[in-house]
């Protein structure tokens, strides 16, 4: 049978395929651009059908501690929103992180700082790989550059959610969000049933059951020598998962001489622009990091060796190219361009850099 | 004779619930939580939800709760309780989901949370602890203080001009639709106690029946940030809390 393909903007493939997926619930508040995630939740009713439920918080803050108290029960939770309501949200990303429970947050950038603009960016990414609230801990980061990659990644990030008890963030942005693509949504799946949960997350709060001791969800630790235990430990698994998880693309690499290093909407338009370099003879490359963190510095450190000069394409002012610069080891040239507050560069702009500040 | 002979069923009239464990408390001596962690542990027994309860608690001297009952809990951000309750009511609807939080907790930084989760009538209690002081951090005012009473930030009293007026958060609550139960408590004498002891029940009851949002305060005090013998502190809250917050059902959908 043929798969049905649909158009619809990326916004809108989150939140169906969230339902699609068995996603147990949703906790939001409307923020542009990302409000079609609540309002297609919201026309499907999917209560009424796989019973998930659907909330409209009274904030961002209220809203992420909902997902904090669904994760803590070993449910499939999420959230989205866009930068400014995802600053708010920190606090109890903070939380979910250092309790270590599973859940997936959706931040479909725009510009800052500040109320900044609803136009698209990508300046969240220091926030989003370096931690974004308080103490030492990482997200796992998936950004997807498609409305499919929107669909296909709910799914994933909950895989790796509750394979590492790890809260997993999907950072896209106002492109992503908005545009409309088409699109395969993931096969129907019903919800897990409570005792299949309580199976598979022996760890959660959900009611104590006779032969088991209570479970306590908390990111509290008075006892320091405890709390550095603790933390020993999240950075072991932030390792593991290091080792473990990297996702990238590789774009006609092979014979390339110069290498943009682009995720999300950025890769999109380096795609065009690398078409336009190598007509004119320049031979260029891509690297799409699909996981900002872990980042995967090995590859493009292996790339590096066969490369002339890199170029990190960001819709901010330049914070991947810091990853980017750590990865390289070996002198070779790395240069950022990007434009920022809400304009999304073409890609005459992007080959216009590269010869600017790599070939020059 | 043996402590089997002495506590033999027949002569047995009190005995300690057994959903509160033998973990040393850390509240101080006096202070109004322990009493009201003991009310909730022989209610949630009485009631039969030992496998059903799912505490949520505060930050605050209260942070510690899980440490004492034994069912399963969850500790939040500061405030923010009514939405990890709301949360989990939601997913897991056969659960008895309550949050136990202090005035400033409750009254100041989860204002929002509070009352949206009460309007909203999700099918949770809140207690709600209010001994007008931020005990955990060291006595300072909280948005019950009562205007003169001294803290460490209103070293010279609450004066309106600067810090205005002491919240009534429980009057707020009654006014909301989403709330089915609505009351205000002490447990500094036996009666008090009793009564309180009901009233939880009623708001545990309420939770599991789909009735709307509990709100039970608890009007207590914390000696050591009033600076006060227990006893002193009793008669203090009677004379000058009991005044301002005064005790009895706000609201009962009944």
């Amino acid at each position: 049978m043929a798969e049905d393909v649909v158009l619809m903007k990326g916004n809108e493939a989150i939140a169906r395929a969230a339902i699609r997926t068995g996603v147990d619930a949703y906790f939001g508040y409307p923020i542009t651009p990302q409000s079609e995630v609540l309002e297609t939740l919201a026309e499907e009713k999917p209560w009424e059908t796989t019973g998930m439920v659907v909330l409209q918080a009274e904030s961002e803050v209220a809203a992420i501690n909902m997902v904090y108290g669904g994760a803590a029960t070993g449910k499939k939770v999420f959230t989205s929103s866009s930068s400014p309501g995802v600053s708010l949200k920190q606090e109890g990303i903070s939380y979910i992180a250092g309790a270590e429970l599973p859940c997936v947050i959706v931040n479909v950038m725009r510009g800052g700082p500040g109320l900044g603009t609803i136009q698209p960016s990508q300046a969240d990414y220091f926030q989003s790989t370096k931690g974004g609230g308080h103490g030492d801990y990482h997200l796992i980061v998936l950004a997807p550059s498609s409305v499919q990659e929107m669909a296909d990644f709910v799914d994933l990030a909950f895989d790796l959610a509750f394979k590492y008890r790890n809260p997993a963030l999907i950072l896209s942005d106002g492109v992503i969000g908005q545009m409309m693509e088409k699109v395969v949504l993931p096969p129907m799946r019903p919800r897990r049933t409570e005792e299949e949960i309580i199976a598979q997350c022996p760890w959660a709060a959900n009611g104590k059951r006779k032969g088991r001791g209570p479970n306590i969800i908390t990111s509290l630790e008075l006892d320091s020598a405890i709390m550095e235990q603790r933390n020993i430990h999240l950075q072991a698994k932030y390792k593991e998962i290091s080792e473990n998880e990297v996702r990238f693309e590789e774009i006609n690499c092979e014979d390339a001489e110069y290498l943009i290093v682009a995720f999300g909407s950025c890769a999109r338009i380096a795609q065009k622009a690398i078409e336009i370099a190598r007509n004119e003879g320049i031979k260029v490359g891509i690297l799409r990091p699909i996981t900002l963190w872990p980042f995967p510095s090995k590859e493009i450190e292996r790339l590096s060796h066969q490369m002339k000069g890199i170029l990190s394409v960001e819709l901010n002012a330049g914070q991947m190219v810091e990853d980017v610069q750590l990865a390289v080891k070996n002198g070779v040239k790395v240069e950022y361009f990007g434009r920022m507050g809400g304009i999304v560069p073409d890609p005459d702009e992007v080959v216009n850099a590269l010869k600017e500040k790599l070939m020059k | 004779m043996t402590r089997e002979d002495i506590i033999k069923p027949e002569n047995l009239v009190y005995h300690k619930p057994t959903l509160l464990n033998d973990n040393p408390m850390h509240y101080c001596p006096g202070c109004s939580h322990g009493v009201v962690h003991k009310l909730i542990a022989e209610v949630i027994e009485e009631m039969g939800l030992e496998e059903k309860a799912v505490g949520v608690s505060p930050v605050g001297c209260a942070v510690f709760m899980y440490n004492y009952l034994d069912i399963d809990c969850e500790e939040a951000a500061h405030g923010r309780a009514p939405a990890v309750a709301t949360a989990i009511k939601r997913l897991w609807p056969d659960r008895l989901v309550f949050t136990y939080q202090g005035d400033g907790d409750l009254a100041c930084i989860g204002t929002a949370e509070t009352i949206h989760a009460l309007n909203r009538g999700e099918n949770i209690t809140i207690i709600f602890i209010n001994n007008a002081i931020y005990g955990m951090t060291g006595g300072q005012m909280a948005p019950t203080t009562l205007v003169g009473m001294k803290t460490a930030t209103c070293p010279y009293g609450r004066d309106v001009k600067i810090h205005g007026y002491p919240l009534h958060m429980t009057e707020i609550a009654a006014t909301l639709e989403g709330t089915a139960y609505v009351t205000r408590q002490s447990v500094h004498t036996v009666a008090a106690i009793r009564k309180a002891k009901k009233a939880i029940r009623k708001a545990f009851e309420n939770s599991m029946n789909g009735k709307g949002s509990n709100l039970v305060e608890i009007v207590s005090t914390c000696n050591s940030g009033w600076k006060m013998s227990p006893v002193a502190a009793n008669k203090w809250m009677e004379e000058n809390m009991f005044p301002y917050y005064p005790l009895g059902d706000l609201k009962d959908k009944e």
